[in-house]
């Protein structure tokens, strides 16, 4: 087996924050009634909470996300995969739910630094002075969809896989040093 | 002359001088300057040349309603057409050409225009450019486009970059005058989350300028503690040189920032777009002033009184020694305190008035300066710029009284607000009398998301003049919107500013005198023009503009506007508020593309798709096709060979030994849960739920009219979950589509969709040594036994996970491998090692096509348009006759979709073996009431088959299946036609045997 | 461009952030029903200026439909309701008739 390749091989730029692509990163959708027991019970077995609205809770190296009123969005490092659903799958027996690896469907960026948050103030319509601690946000990047949170004085973004190319060279162009929207 | 005086100027600095060149000769000006100011230090009087008549024109205003001094900025890859001077600032190293003329701005070919002038009246080019009609296209339109536009539109790629940014606030404040430094103190001073924005460099409007007490201050002092006060508010962000362009739904505004307009080529971008949502706007947009219509008021020399004082206090630079002041209004007075305490001349204040009184009168009075009351200029003397006036009495029609040599006129003729911001969004306007201006009406406003007011104005924008009163609406905006009608409605009454109108000069000006009286000075409009178009039976304001071209320019009429109406109402024997405005539309200034475009340009000009594959297929010389967003190989042409040999040498390679085809961009659609059979059972025109599990069968899907709108191989991957390919096209969409059915009409059955298209790489290893180069991968068994035709398994081949699925678009022994995209290239990659030794070949999508044409097989937007239904098409063995219902099924029995009279899909074969040509109808009997040829079907998919080496097709014909072997004519493009057979669409392989081994 | 917040997911996004549906409470008319019945289902669509009731997806979002009713003619929103319903909530009525007394279903 080969090893899993990222969508653009991990680039790194650096501008007035730094723009990288990592991953690839474990990615599993689940499709579920969010509020079903089983599914919190489902989610504790393999170390994860359910997350508020729009929130994102991390535990270690997982995390889950809310990604819509029946959609969880779980992150693992990617050779953990095949382990947790299988976990997930046989905890959910018995209640309608979809599970599904997407972690190849996807590309992951990290915007580092103190102005992170202007890198995509330029390509997002979103208030991001209104963000809430741990919110996970789905909206766009200029012309295609993405989700991002903040993490770590950054803010983690993923997009769609065929796509990476478009929104690193977004990212790009968006964090181009002298370009900074405001001062601090 | 227009010179620089010897000291003054309060926004230049003199230590630091800036060369820049005009049509190639190079002047200097200060820092601070604008081009404006500093083309008249240079006693540059002149800088353009009207439109229409290409009459001499000079700097006329000191802001972005500037009509005339338009140049093209810069060169090659930085020119930029249509650059008002008035505000480009200045920079070293600048370079400015004029505009319109040839061959050159001081003798000028085309001012014979000017003396035609009586040939070229309102409408002159749709009276005379009708007949002949054959005239138009050869000899009217080039001749009209050549003289058409005025600046250079660039040939070369813009060499700047441009962004955009989104911004969100509770108060966006726009003008940075006081009214809107006020009113972002007030609200700032609440906790209002604020944005203030100056369309100019700097701050305070006009205040400074005109140096009225503020607040119990010199104005100066006000600003400096106001803007100390701003800035120290972590809740108000301020923005000097970003011009709010336009004000949209629900809160929304553009705005455009400069950045590097006078910085050219110092990395950053040039320009930036704000994209602000805001809770609420006020509009401190301040007023422009008005022109007077007299005879000659476009002459260079004659300026804008406020303008001029503009020039004097902040650039220091004199327009003329000696200056005649023309008014209605208290303000201009200002012009002639300005000039004499600048030791300049002012001979004389021409005052339609017949009684000026008042302060500003009264000062003018105490310093001597000559004060003519009920006087008029009949007349501007002078041809490059003015020598003399001729006065004359206001109320008379032109009678000369005297002539008075100067070499300037300010003229002011009132103040209209700048109501743009707050009409684009519906905001509704009053005339006032005492003003003569159109005020916004606060109990009209344009509405926000919640019902209430969007938009504010506050200070001259709102037709309040006086400081303090403008501080106090400033106050009452920012704070307490709600209040502010009231107090604006107090404010105005008790201000004294009171401007009579006066909107021809003098009133009755004879004939040959409102020929030269200029309203729109950059389309050359004058009040004969418009008065023209009355007498013709032009009565709405909006005809008007059209036809004469009054305030089309781009300035949209900023000048233009109130005096063309006025003069319309007079003409029409109606009141202004009756005739009222045309339209305001976004945006307020003139907006660079580059700007509005944004990010987008270049490789990130829009979001290309790339397959997991694709750096493989771009390195390996593969030409490719949009298919969406996506970029597919069309082919791989080697060296030398053209596309259409090497997609010769991939089909037959594939059907001879084996071929290779990136077919990731398929859509792949999970569908899972008890209610997942029922719910595609309704979704596909075929059952699917009777699909058992460890088999595919292709689908059709339609749209409630009973059209095709989508297609694909269905396999079901377990008791309750299905993987639906779709076409690559329509991915997202039937997702989409799906979800809709289940989220709005069937929301109690249980089925939950994901769509994994992007997850997996999916790759057809297609042709008769398919199964040899998987057996040779290794991993799972892939036999005709464990996979038959239309299986599918998983496992692993050459140690990838994958899943293989037994379906051919092509007729040959196909497998179409699903591996995860993380993989996918390892997997192509180890397909074409193992492979070599069969002759493998990576084919690309006309191949596809050729050999999909040969099966005749169908494809989504080739032999469907959205008028096409699965039995035009010969499918009626895909629509399920047992199903009670299914989406489309009714609207397919709608009479005209069931009728048997349609055409439907048959194959052809052409007799002389040449291709039909893409989108060629097939000829029937006679002509149509339009005398256009009769038409009996069109060609849907027309290639040339290297297997069977002639040209095939399929296509839509009348009554098509009944009408085999017929010969039947298609056009040609080069007006000839074509013969071909009417044939089965299948040309290759009828029986299907080659797929199925 | 107009705002409009899911109540799905609570967002308030703007226009480019969702995928318009046109008309919403539209009865579905599939076979066995009359051709008027099915042009009512598929062609007959109200233009009113004034309160209209509409679909929208959460496109750039969660993904989920949602209904809003709202003022063609000013862009006034009364409120937006979730896509499982055949009929406006009493919450919306109530909401519309606040501001458009004389308004009728």
């Amino acid at each position: 087996m080969s090893e899993p390749q990222s969508a653009l091989g991990n680039p790194v730029f650096e501008g007035f924050a730094t723009v990288r692509e990592i991953g690839p990163i474990g990615m599993i959708t689940l499709r579920a009634t969010l509020s079903a027991p089983v599914l919190a019970k489902a989610l504790a077995g393999v170390g994860l909470a359910l997350p508020a609205q729009r929130r994102i809770l991390r535990q270690g190296a997982r995390a889950a996300g809310w990604m819509s009123s029946d959609e969880l969005l779980i992150l693992l490092p990617h050779s953990e995969v095949p382990e947790v659903l299988a976990s997930l799958s046989k905890a959910l027996q018995g209640e309608h739910h979809l599970l599904a690896d997407i972690s190849d469907a996807r590309a992951v960026f990290r915007i580092e630094g103190v102005k992170a948050g202007q890198v995509l103030a330029k390509l997002c319509p979103v208030d991001l002075d209104r963000l809430e601690p741990g919110e996970l946000r789905r909206s766009r990047a200029a012309q295609v969809a993405c989700a991002f949170w903040a993490e770590d004085d950054g803010f983690t973004l993923i997009s769609f896989r065929s796509v990476a190319g478009y929104v690193m060279g977004l990212l790009t162009h968006s964090a181009q040093t002298g370009s900074e929207l405001y001062s601090a | 002359m227009s010179t620089r005086l010897a000291s003054g100027g309060r926004l230049i600095d003199r230590k630091t001088t800036q060369k820049f060149t005009f049509n190639g000769t190079w002047l200097s000006g200060f820092s601070g300057d604008t081009l404006a100011s500093a083309l008249l230090a240079n006693d540059q009087m002149l800088v353009g040349r009207s439109f229409k008549y290409h009459r001499p024109r000079g700097i006329l205003a000191s802001g972005p309603e500037e009509p005339n001094a338009l140049v093209n900025l810069g060169r090659d890859d930085r020119l930029e057409p249509n650059q008002r001077t008035t505000t480009t600032p200045l920079f070293d190293g600048l370079q400015a050409t004029s505009q319109n003329h040839w061959p050159s701005l001081e003798f000028d070919i085309g001012v014979v225009n000017n003396y035609a002038a009586r040939f070229l009246p309102a409408g002159f080019y749709y009276k005379t450019f009708i007949h002949p009609r054959a005239a138009w296209k050869h000899l009217f339109e080039p001749v009209i486009r050549k003289s058409a536009g005025l600046g250079r539109a660039p040939k070369d790629r813009d060499a700047d970059r441009y962004e955009q940014a989104y911004a969100f606030c509770d108060v966006l404040v726009v003008g940075g005058g006081i009214a809107g430094l006020q009113a972002a103190l007030s609200a700032g001073r609440r906790g209002d989350r604020v944005i203030l924005l100056e369309q100019a460099a700097h701050w305070g409007g006009r205040a400074p300028v005109d140096g009225d007490a503020v607040g119990g201050m010199a104005a100066g002092d006000w600003l400096t503690a106001a803007l100390e006060e701003l800035h120290a508010l972590p809740n108000v962000t301020l923005r000097a040189a970003c011009t709010a362009t336009g004000v949209y739904d629900h809160g929304y505004v553009l705005a455009a920032e400069s950045l590097a307009d006078a910085t050219p080529g110092d990395g950053r971008p040039r320009q930036r777009l704000w994209r602000i949502r805001a809770g609420r706007i006020v509009t401190a947009t301040g007023a422009i002033e008005r022109p007077l219509s007299f005879a000659g008021n476009d002459i260079p020399g004659v300026m804008l009184a406020a303008a001029m004082r503009d020039y004097v206090v902040n650039h220091a630079v004199s327009p003329g020694d000696r200056t005649v002041i023309v008014t209605n209004n208290d303000d201009a007075y200002r012009t002639a305190l300005v000039l004499r305490d600048a030791g300049l001349a002012v001979p004389v204040i021409l005052d339609a008035r017949p009684a000026p009184a008042g302060p500003l009168v009264e000062a003018a009075r105490a310093r001597g300066i000559r004060i003519e009351a009920g006087r008029a200029i009949a007349k501007v003397q002078g041809g490059k710029r003015v020598t003399g006036v001729q006065i004359c009495l206001q109320a008379g029609e032109g009678a000369v009284l005297e002539e008075i040599s100067c070499d300037a006129v300010a003229m002011s003729g009132g103040w209209s607000p700048v109501v743009h911001l707050w009409s684009h969004c519906g905001g509704k306007l009053n005339w006032d009398d005492r003003l003569s201006a159109f005020l916004p009406d606060p109990a009209r406003p344009p509405l926000n998301h919640d019902g209430r007011a969007m938009v504010t104005p506050a200070g001259a924008a709102a037709g309040i003049f006086e400081p303090d009163a403008i501080l106090t609406s400033g106050e009452v905006a920012g704070a307490d919107p709600d209040s502010l009608g009231e107090v604006q409605d107090e404010l105005l009454a008790r201000q004294s500013v009171v401007v009579p109108p006066v909107w021809v000069m003098p009133q009755g000006a004879r004939a040959d005198l409102r020929a030269k009286m200029w309203l729109d000075f950059q389309n050359d409009v004058k009040v004969s023009d418009v008065q023209l178009a009355a007498r013709e039976g032009y009565e709405s304001v909006e005809h008007t503009k059209r036809y004469t071209t009054l305030g089309m320019a781009t300035d949209q009429g900023k000048l233009s506007n109130i005096n063309g109406l006025a003069v319309l109402a007079q003409a029409l024997g109606e009141d202004i508020p009756q005739v009222g405005t045309t339209t305001f539309r976004p945006p307020y200034t003139p907006v660079t593309l580059g700007t509005l475009a944004g990010e987008a340009r270049g490789e990130i000009f829009q979001p290309l798709r790339r397959t997991p594959v694709h750096g493989w297929h771009e390195s390996h010389g593969a030409y490719f096709e949009p298919v969406g967003l996506w970029r597919r190989p069309y082919c791989y042409p080697r060296s030398g060979e053209s596309h259409a040999d090497a997609v010769k040498r991939e089909v037959l390679n594939t059907r001879a030994g084996l071929g290779l085809l990136d077919a990731s961009t398929l859509g792949k659609i999970i569908v899972k849960g008890p209610d997942a059979g029922r719910f595609l059972d309704m979704l596909y025109t075929n059952m699917m739920s009777t699909l058992p599990v460890g088999k595919c069968r292709y689908g059709l899907m339609c749209n409630e009219q009973g059209f095709l709108s989508d297609d694909g191989v269905v396999a079901r991957l377990d008791e309750d979950t299905w993987l639906c390919h779709t076409t690559s096209g329509g991915a997202d969409r039937i997702h989409g589509w799906m979800e809709d059915w289940l989220q709005c009409e069937w929301w109690d059955w249980k089925v939950y969709t994901a769509n994994l298209t992007e997850h997996y790489a999916q790759i057809a290893v297609v042709g008769p040594k398919a199964r040899a180069l998987l057996e040779k991968l290794g991993g799972m068994d892939v036999s005709k036994e464990a996979l038959p035709f239309m299986a599918w398994s998983e496992g692993s081949l050459a140690g990838i996970p994958a899943r293989a699925f037994r379906i051919s678009f092509s007729g040959e022994l196909s497998y179409e491998i699903a591996v995860p995209a993380s993989q996918g290239l390892a997997f192509w990659e180890a397909c074409l090692a193992a492979g070599a030794e069969f002759g493998i070949s990576p084919y690309g999508t006309e191949a596809l096509h050729v050999m999909r044409a040969e099966k005749g097989f169908i494809m989504i937007g080739d032999e469907t348009d959205g008028t096409v239904t699965p039995l035009d098409l010969g499918l009626a063995w895909a629509v399920s006759k047992k199903k009670a219902d299914f989406l489309g099924k009714r609207g397919m029995e709608r009479n005209h979709l069931s009728s048997p009279d349609r055409w439907q899909l048959v194959g052809f074969e052409t007799l002389d073996g040449s291709v039909i040509p893409d989108g060629a109808y097939i000829l029937a009997e006679g002509s149509n009431d339009n005398g256009q040829r009769n038409v009996q079907g069109r060609v849907t998919s027309t290639y040339y088959s290297p297997t069977l080496k002639h040209g095939i097709a399929m296509g839509l014909l009348h009554h098509g299946p009944s009408r085999m072997g017929e010969v039947v004519e298609f056009n040609k493009t080069d007006g000839g036609t074509v013969k071909a057979r009417v044939a089965d669409p299948v040309f290759y392989d009828k029986t299907g045997e080659k797929q199925n081994v | 461009m107009l705002t409009l917040t899911c109540p799905c997911c609570g967002v308030t996004a703007e226009e480019t952030e969702l995928a318009p549906g046109y008309e919403a409470h539209l009865k579905r008319f599939g076979p066995g029903s009359t051709d008027a019945e099915f042009e009512s289902y598929m062609f007959a669509r109200k233009n009113p200026k004034g309160v209209h009731f509409e679909r929208w997806r959460h496109a750039y979002g969660c993904g989920k439909w949602f209904l809003a009713a709202r003022c063609t003619a000013t862009l006034e929103v009364f409120g937006t309701y979730p896509a499982q319903t055949t009929e406006p909530p009493a919450a919306i009525l109530d909401a519309i008739r606040a501001r458009r007394p004389d308004w009728k279903a």
